[in-house]
């Protein structure tokens, strides 16, 4: 008995204008992409050098990071709103550590840990901040929106209390403590590709990997369409969900570490409506708000989309302002055509449902 | 009470017997303001169907619930093999074997069957899931049930009755001692059924025991073993099922005669109030969902729908409440065109629909009782620019004394009410509207006896107030019972048409199978496709 495969469901057909039409609307992000490039490459023949790609690409990077962790949050159906504040606080926890040290008053002596313990606090920092959003969702049953607004806050003021508002300047630390080389994080480079866009590369695919393969990934989506269903299937809720806004401000302090050690300073505004941004990134790539639909690499896809109209219209020497309109277009243009898709795939499943019958 | 009594003391005295492998003891549980189970005791025997069967509200799915580990019992304990055990959540009642298919369907629409089935319990490989071996599975559970669907799609794009069997497939994924089946063919059509009966009988033999919960009763006395059954929270009656019939159990059910259900008060037929000609609603990709659709509707005629599922009839009753701006046809109310397309210019015309998912498209969930009433028609309580209060709370009043809704005060929220009583807000809604045709879609789907009875009074007083009464349903007795004439659907045309004096079971069943069965499958590509899933 191969009854499986004596019922194709999906009968070989011609393709047909649908066909094409939900290729054209499934790969829109990527066609975006090419289109944005195409164009801007047609415009400034400087815009597809190599140097010019690394740069673009170190301008992606960060925001890419941040739309990673952003993505594991709205597929649960969340936002995370905080992922500026925890930037910039967690480069404000990194240069202060390296400047200043850690003072232990009882001893009366100063601490200077080792860059690579300061890389790791600074993210053990960032991830218990997304741990303190979660539990507040979670266990004070608070949305979403609200707690992570309150963490926008209460970050970004941690940040700027650091250091009385001021910056940490020449990050660099000294010899003789033994803490020098954060810089290299921001300015090194592997087979002369800068580390950030590594970090991304490796970042993208572990964050693949873990929606697509992992048990973990697809609670992540089943909370995302319909929560009660996979809590009745006995996911855990509470603990997905934590460990979620965990992700996004593992992440985030990620992009605190790099951007600090790029500017070789720590300034306490650092990454303001970064958030904004990073949501951007992740429903250009066609991760539904309302959660459970979309994918990391969809979120990849935005962030380039972005990143490269950002810098082509500087290229272009477009105004700041018509950059802003052009990207707010763009974002609401995506969403729409979202939705296009969503309706005629119904459609076209009605259609199928049909001819089963 | 003291008949019950003697049931709980014989339940008790049963459960000394080996075979009982699952026994909720004196189980209380108390809600904010109602008691919703009182010292109920529960025997579920290895290797049996053992049936519970109540009115909605009588405590069937709390108990349920608090055998899944969802609730927790106020008082009372949950004994397995004998021994006390505890589900605090419904991850203890897997570790125990404890299976449930939920009432409502809880599928996650976004993910596929496969991903569905495995959901929590993912076949994994040293942490990595392993995809081959879970639509392996996948596709063998689907064909243990005799259904053609693909484990890569996606739920949401399946119909309700696949995603039922789906459902059942994600019980039957966990390898379950006790599997609860709360409603499972609520969406299922009369072969799908005579499967799922086979696959039980299949799990019995396997020793598995089967808790099964329904309002279908004739369903029951078919598949049960045991029967329990409540009302208002306690236990009336646990017996085998043999020698008992559908009487037998409505009347503990109810605790009257169930020669009332069907309320059909003689009324008179009028003129003909709706002329629908040639209504076509095309289907995307060719064919048509309704192909040229003509009938008349008589004012104070109960005009009954029967067809399979997909028939057309939803979407018959869709067009005309103008959900569907892209159908085309004529409609012609008192011998006047029906000019307008959106739903607001048809109920201002005088349609209007009482939807067959009330949950989804008949209530806004977080309003309350008298704002879900009064939503469709806010425009007649208008003074220019406010709301009347006053002339609001008069309409509510007036409908909830009409249609006998039980509420304690308006304002409560509509979740708090029992499906029967949502119907009726639902209905209400519609009346409201102060409407001409008033189109049913399922009204009775999933509510109980008692509140079915009193939809059906609803529906006759409406009919002998001259109201033109579309009535859709599934249930053959229901139909039969209700409509003065019925017109029988069939993949999107009307098959055939039978008086009140003509129908019979028989002959509604042949007119819904036309185009479906072999021997007009020739020109049908959909037919042939259909034989292929079956064989």
């Amino acid at each position: 008995m191969d009854a499986a495969k004596a019922t194709p469901i999906k009968r070989s057909r011609r393709i047909t204008k649908t066909d094409i039409q939900q290729f054209l609307l499934r790969g829109r992000a990527f066609i975006a992409l090419i289109l944005v490039v195409v164009v801007f490459t047609s415009l400034s023949p400087q815009f597809l050098n190599a140097e010019n790609l690394v740069i673009m690409s170190k301008h992606v990077a960060t925001n890419a990071l941040l739309a990673i962790g952003m993505t594991f949050v709205i597929l649960t159906g969340g936002i995370d709103l905080s992922v500026g504040s925890i930037v910039g606080l967690t480069a404000m926890i990194a240069g202060g550590l390296i400047n200043e040290g850690i003072r232990i008053d009882a001893l009366g002596v100063i601490v200077y840990p080792h860059t690579w313990t300061i890389i790791v606090i600074s993210l053990i920092a960032g991830t218990l901040m997304g741990a303190i959003s979660g539990i507040v969702i979670t266990r004070f049953n608070v949305a979403p929106f609200i707690a992570t607004l309150g963490m926008l806050y209460v970050a970004r003021g941690f940040a700027g209390l650091r250091n009385n508002g001021y910056t940490f300047p020449n990050i660099i630390g000294r010899p003789e403590f033994g803490n020098t080389g954060f810089e290299r994080l921001g300015a090194g480079d592997f087979l002369g590709i800068n580390y950030s866009i590594w970090i991304m590369a490796i970042f993208a695919v572990i964050a693949w990997f873990v929606t697509t393969r992992l048990p973990f990934g697809r609670h992540v989506y089943a909370i995302g369409g319909n929560e009660r269903s996979a809590e009745l299937s006995g996911v855990r809720i509470n603990t997905t969900k934590t460990i979620v806004y965990m992700i996004s401000g593992f992440c985030s302090a990620m992009v605190g570490l790099i951007i600090a050690s790029q500017l070789v300073a720590a300034h306490p505004a650092t990454g303001e409506t970064f958030e904004l941004n990073a949501i951007a990134a992740v429903v250009l790539g066609g991760t539904s708000l309302a959660g459970g639909r979309g994918s990391v690499g969809g979120t990849l896809i935005g962030a380039f989309v972005i990143g490269v109209l950002g810098d082509g219209l500087v290229m272009l020497g477009v105004s700041s302002f018509w950059q802003k309109v052009i990207k707010g277009a763009v974002i609401v243009l995506a969403v729409i055509i979202d939705q296009v898709q969503a309706r005629m795939q119904e459609r076209i499943a009605l259609q199928q449902q049909q001819e089963q019958m | 009470m003291s008949e019950a009594q003697e049931t709980q003391t014989a339940v008790m005295e049963a459960a000394l017997q080996e075979d009982v492998i699952l026994r909720a003891e004196n189980i209380t549980k108390v809600f904010p303001g109602t008691v919703a189970l009182d010292q109920v005791t529960f025997n579920v025997y290895t290797g049996k169907v053992n049936v519970l069967v109540g009115e909605n509200g009588a405590g069937k799915s709390t108990l349920m619930k608090i055998l899944a580990g969802v609730e927790q019992p106020t008082r009372g304990r949950v004994l397995l093999d004998g021994k006390e055990i505890r589900l605090r959540s419904p991850l203890d009642a897997v570790r125990y074997g404890i299976g449930i298919i939920y009432q409502e369907l809880n599928l996650c629409p976004n993910l596929s069957v496969v991903d569905n089935i495995f959901l929590a319990r993912e076949l994994a490989q040293r942490g990595v899931i392993d995809k081959k071996a879970e639509k392996q599975q996948a596709r063998e559970l689907v064909r243990r049930l005799e259904q053609n669907i693909d484990p890569d799609a996606l739920v949401s794009d399946l119909r309700i009755g696949q995603q039922q069997i789906v459902e059942i497939a994600k019980a039957l994924a966990q390898d379950v001692r006790i599997l609860i089946m709360d409603e499972p063919t609520s969406a299922l059509s009369a072969a799908e059924v005579e499967v799922l009966f086979r696959v039980i009988r299949e799990l019995k033999a396997h020793g598995v025991s089967i808790i099964y919960i329904s309002h279908k009763l004739e369903e029951l006395l078919q598949i049960g073993d045991y029967i329990t059954v409540l009302r208002d929270g306690h236990l009336v009656a646990h017996e085998p099922t043999d020698g008992i019939d559908v009487p037998w159990i409505i009347e503990r059910m109810v605790g009257r005669n169930p020669a009332a259900l069907f309320t059909r008060k003689d009324h008179k037929i009028g003129d003909v109030l709706l002329r629908v000609e040639d209504l076509t609603l095309p289907r995307h990709g060719g064919g048509y969902l309704l192909d040229h659709v003509s009938f008349e509707l008589r004012a104070g005629e109960i005009l009954g729908f029967y067809g399979l599922m997909g028939a057309g009839r939803s979407d018959l009753v869709d067009c005309l409440a103008g959900a569907r701006p892209e159908a085309s046809g004529r409609l012609f109310l008192n011998g006047q065109e029906v000019k307008g397309k959106s739903v607001a210019e048809r109920i201002a015309a005088g349609f209007v629909l009482v939807p067959e998912d009330r949950q989804r498209d008949g209530l806004v969930p977080t309003l309350s009782v008298a704002h879900n009433m009064l939503l469709a028609s806010l425009n007649k309580y208008m003074n220019k620019l406010f709301l009347q209060k006053k002339k609001e709370q008069q309409a509510v009043d007036k409908l909830i004394s009409d249609l006998s809704i039980r509420v304690a005060n308006p304002q409560q929220t509509i979740t708090s009410l029992s499906g029967g009583n949502q119907q009726k807000v639902v209905v209400a809604k519609g009346l409201l509207t102060e409407p001409r045709v008033l189109m049913l879609d399922e009204p009775t789907r999933g509510i109980d006896v008692g509140a079915k009875s009193e939809i059906f009074e609803i529906m006759s007083r409406l009919a002998l107030q001259g109201y033109g009464v579309l009535f859709i349903s599934s249930e053959l007795k229901e139909i039969l019972a209700m409509s003065d004439r019925i017109l029988v659907m069939s993949k999107g045309a009307i098959t055939g048409e039978f008086t009140r004096e003509e129908a019979s079971e028989e002959k509604l069943v042949a007119a819904s199978a036309v185009g479906h069965g072999p021997a007009n499958s020739g020109n049908h590509n959909n037919g042939r496709k259909n034989q292929n899933g079956r064989s």
